[in-house]
């Protein structure tokens, strides 16, 4: 069984395909439909940000195990300019492309475990984990 | 040159369908030969091999004509377009090996032969890559105005009252259009309350709920009252969590209840009648 897929981010419409493949593995772990959509949004605000800020990336979608417990990870990579300061984009309402600057701080609401490592010039790797409760 | 080619080729075309079709069922991944029936490959080879000499025997040019209706028919075999790569570079390959094994071709025609097999071939398979290219371009094209015209129109309902109910993913694109024919349609049909029924939409993550707040403000802006029906569940609880802030505009979970709180925004609502006996 394939265990881990992933999407490249180049046009808007990838986001579109990154997220349904997000449904469609949340379906296959065994997520709720409340659960599918918190990992759908959270799949389309990181695509989101790899397509206006980095230009291209890759979302990568894994399912995981710890003990009896399911899961699923996901990783969103790109080699765009990175973040310059990971605190004030952690904030609610911070924003420098006029959206609501709610994407970042939302998406660490919506998931269990929420990673960042970014360099500036080398780019952004942002990883999200949510378990079946 | 390409007469002798193409009468050479007729005179051993059993043994070019053969070894041919031999050649494509070792294919990796098609499955075309391995599942057709034989009496279907058999003729589908046959109908393609003519095709593919067609243009032969007509002239020393390539004929255009002629390759036009090579490109339709094979499109129309419905094969991918590497299989019909495939198919025709494995032709030229399977007619090459055979007619030097024949001695037709020998050391002294083997320059000429190799510049006619080519002045063939290639043209068939650019013919063939454009081809595709455009019916792919096309079906894209035709998808996008079919997803524009199912998106985005203001339904009067009731006198003062009109309903935009939003299906599918929303884009930037589609976002600019929604913005358009919200407002254009308020001032035309004159509402002062348009829902907007978001039942249908998938996702709402911030880039989305951006532009509902943008749309909302925008028709308040021409003097109406903006309403975000159909608020699924799931969605009311990702909105919580993403931390946006939808208090600026009244929002209810289906359209029935939005469409009732409009009636009474606009001093109506709807009452049952007893029916009437004769």
């Amino acid at each position: 069984m394939e265990y881990r897929s992933s999407v490249d981010i180049y046009t808007e419409w990838d986001i579109v395909a990154a997220r349904q493949l997000g449904r469609n593995k949340a379906k296959e772990v065994g997520f709720g439909t409340v659960d599918q959509a918190r990992i759908t949004t959270a799949i389309s605000e990181l695509a989101r940000n790899i397509y206006l800020y980095a230009g291209k990336g890759k979302i990568e979608i894994t399912r995981i195990f710890k003990g009896d417990v399911k899961g699923i990870s996901i990783v969103a990579s790109d080699e765009g300019p990175g973040i310059m300061d990971v605190r004030k984009v952690m904030d609610d309402g911070y924003t420098t492309s006029g959206g609501l600057g709610a994407g970042m701080p939302g998406v660490k609401r919506l998931m269990d475990d929420f990673d960042i490592t970014t360099t500036q010039g080398e780019g952004t790797t942002i990883t999200i984990i949510k378990w079946v409760r | 040159m390409n007469k002798e080619l193409s009468e050479n080729i007729k005179h051993y075309i059993d043994d070019i369908i053969t070894s041919w079709q031999e050649k494509m069922k070792k294919e990796k991944g098609e499955r075309f030969f391995q599942y057709m029936p034989n009496d279907v490959v058999e003729k589908t080879s046959r109908e393609f091999a003519e095709l593919m000499t067609s243009n032969l025997l007509v002239a020393d040019d390539v004929n255009e004509t002629k390759l036009t209706e090579f490109t339709e028919k094979v499109v129309r075999f419905g094969w991918s377009i590497k299989f019909v790569n495939k198919s025709i570079e494995n032709f030229s390959e399977v007619t090459f090996e055979i007619l030097e094994s024949e001695g037709v071709i020998n050391d002294s025609n083997l320059r000429n032969y190799v510049k006619t097999i080519m002045a063939w071939i290639s043209p068939l398979r650019d013919s063939i890559i454009e081809a595709y290219s455009v019916e792919w371009e096309r079906t894209v094209q035709l998808q996008k105005v079919a997803l524009q015209e199912l998106s985005a129109s203001l339904i009067p309902v009731f006198d003062k009252v009109s309903v935009m109910p939003l299906v599918g993913t929303i884009d930037t694109e589609r976002a600019k259009l929604i913005m358009e024919n919200l407002l254009e349609g308020v001032v035309k049909q004159r509402a002062e309350v348009v829902l907007l029924d978001i039942t249908g939409v998938p996702v709402v993550d911030t880039m989305v709920a951006h532009h509902i707040i943008q749309a909302a403000d925008a028709v308040r802006l021409v003097g109406a009252k903006c309403m975000l029906v159909g608020i699924r569940p799931e969605i009311a609880q990702t909105i919580v969590a993403l931390g946006i802030e939808l208090n600026d505009f009244t929002t209810t979970s289906t359209l029935r209840r939005g469409m009732q709180q409009a009636l009474k925004l606009t001093n109506r609502k709807v009452v049952e009648v007893e029916t009437e006996w004769m």
